[in-house]
């Protein structure tokens, strides 16, 4: 673990890989320091931002002692998924197998929101079996809100219409991110989630 | 209530921001200058976080339909009164002219803007696209109530934002080892220019591209405000209130604190160095 700089109200902590950033932000979040305005993680580190000084955030840094058991703590959200995707076919192929095995792998898995960012709400799941699916070579410019999608190790659900490179495999009607809603965002860093496969409708 | 006659380039409602919602992918938003945005609501008695305007490069026209108290901070427009609350009899027009310096301005309203919050707050997020839409031609402009008594200041005795060139002080970031040290040397040696495609997304910097140290990628990784990205081009972008609360490209710097406000208020063309 390395403690970076960033700037007068922010400190980035660097962890060796997602699996330790889980369990850092989950020990961060059920003791934050004083002070602190945000905790935000990412693959390979955390950044947290304060309105109080360097030095005692960097001293908790240093103290927060990892959760291991990281994969278990969040509360399960279900999200059901018609298994329609444009790209379902090529998941398939990429993966050497068959469209309902890439249903059955996906909806098999216990995902996690291991962290958020590229749109509000857009939620960076992973799950414990060795997905690598490559993005698109060439962007859509517009993937339809509600698209459920694989790039590299994550699965994600775009939460507005937006342009975008992930595969899809599927939608659901569920509102990942609605402004109007309280919580607005239904993934957060932590939970835990399941695909489960709605059927063709 | 205010209608909006004339917009200018840009004219947002904007307040504090949507704070501490970075780790579900919300930015914060907010006043760009939040010196300049604190000061006006300040002048007028108003709470701290109410909605106020904030125009870019002047041209906002705004009718007064009824009486308001205002205060006008940040780039100085012309034609309206700065840095000082004043009355706006009913039927005013107000018209705010090009500033002397500095890009962005803002008009408090004693009460605030009334719009409705999302997230928790007013702000016009470019980004992301939430809060408001910016203000058009023909928006009606509701006044609320967040206030509480005026305060005893006739005007407020600040400076301008600087015209020419601007100093901004800066710590090394997180992925200075990314770059050598004569990349690091040029960061802080060349005058940069503030390039046209500047926002409230980020303010870009047309100069001599900086020599990185080591290639690859990083990792997306957690940005706060103020982070000067160094994109493939080689050349810096300093973050500003819009940013994206994650980003991929390595942070050579932080600009420090104090020194936000002044580029929030650079202009395209206007030359900027940075220290240490």
């Amino acid at each position: 673990m390395r403690i970076l700089p960033a700037g007068d109200q922010a400190l980035l902590v660097e962890l060796d890989d997602l699996d330790h950033v889980l369990g850092y932000y989950a020990a961060l979040l059920a003791d934050p320091p004083p002070s602190t305005v945000d905790i935000v993680p990412a693959a390979r580190t955390v950044l947290v931002t304060t309105t109080g000084g360097l030095d005692a955030l960097r001293g908790h840094l240093l103290a927060v002692e990892p959760t291991t058991s990281d994969r278990s703590v969040g509360d399960l959200l279900e999200v059901p998924v018609v298994y329609d995707g444009a790209d379902l076919a090529d998941v398939a192929e990429l993966l050497g197998c068959d469209a309902a095995e890439v249903v059955e792998r996906h909806t098999g898995e216990e995902w996690t929101v291991a962290f958020c960012g590229f749109a509000p709400g857009f939620g960076y799941l992973t799950g414990t079996a060795d997905w690598n699916i490559p993005r698109r070579s060439s962007p859509r410019t517009k993937v339809p809100v509600g698209a459920v999608g694989l790039a590299g190790e994550f699965s994600g659900v775009y939460p507005r219409e937006s342009p975008g490179g992930w595969q899809l495999i599927g939608r659901t009607d569920l509102k990942i991110f609605d402004q109007q809603r309280d919580p607005a965002a239904l993934f957060h860093p932590g939970r835990r989630v399941r695909f489960v496969d709605a059927g063709r409708t | 209530m205010i209608t909006v006659l004339e917009t200018g380039p840009l004219a947002t409602i904007q307040d504090a921001g949507r704070i501490g919602q970075a780790a579900l992918g919300v930015p914060a938003s907010g006043a760009c200058d939040p010196a300049s945005y604190a000061l006006s609501n300040r002048l007028v008695g108003n709470h701290v976080g109410a909605a106020a305007l904030e125009i870019t490069f002047g041209g906002l026209v705004l009718h007064a339909d009824t009486d308001l108290t205002i205060a006008v901070t940040g780039a100085p427009c012309t034609g309206v009164p700065l840095n000082a609350p004043s009355i706006v009899r009913a039927g005013t027009v107000l018209r705010f002219g090009p500033p002397r310096s500095g890009l962005r301005t803002y008009v408090a309203v004693r009460g605030g803007i009334d719009v409705p919050a999302v997230l928790g707050s007013r702000s016009t997020d470019l980004l992301s696209g939430l809060g408001p839409a910016p203000l058009q031609a023909g928006t009606s402009l509701a006044v609320g109530s967040e206030c509480g008594p005026m305060p005893g200041v006739d005007l407020a005795p600040v400076a301008d934002p600087a015209a020419g060139f601007v100093l901004v002080r800066v710590t090394a970031g997180p992925r200075r080892d990314w770059f050598t040290d004569t990349g690091w040397s040029s960061f802080l040696s060349q005058p940069y220019d503030v390039s046209s495609n500047s926002n409230r997304v980020g303010v870009r910097l047309d100069g001599t591209p900086l020599e990185r140290s080591r290639a690859g990628e990083l990792s997306s990784e957690g940005m706060a405000l103020g982070a000067i990205q160094i994109p493939p081009s080689g050349l810096p972008v300093i973050f500003l209130a819009d940013h994206p609360v994650t980003g991929g490209y390595p942070v050579i710097a932080y600009v420090s604190t104090a020194s936000l406000p002044a580029c929030a208020q650079l202009r395209p063309g206007q030359s900027v160095r940075f220290s240490t």
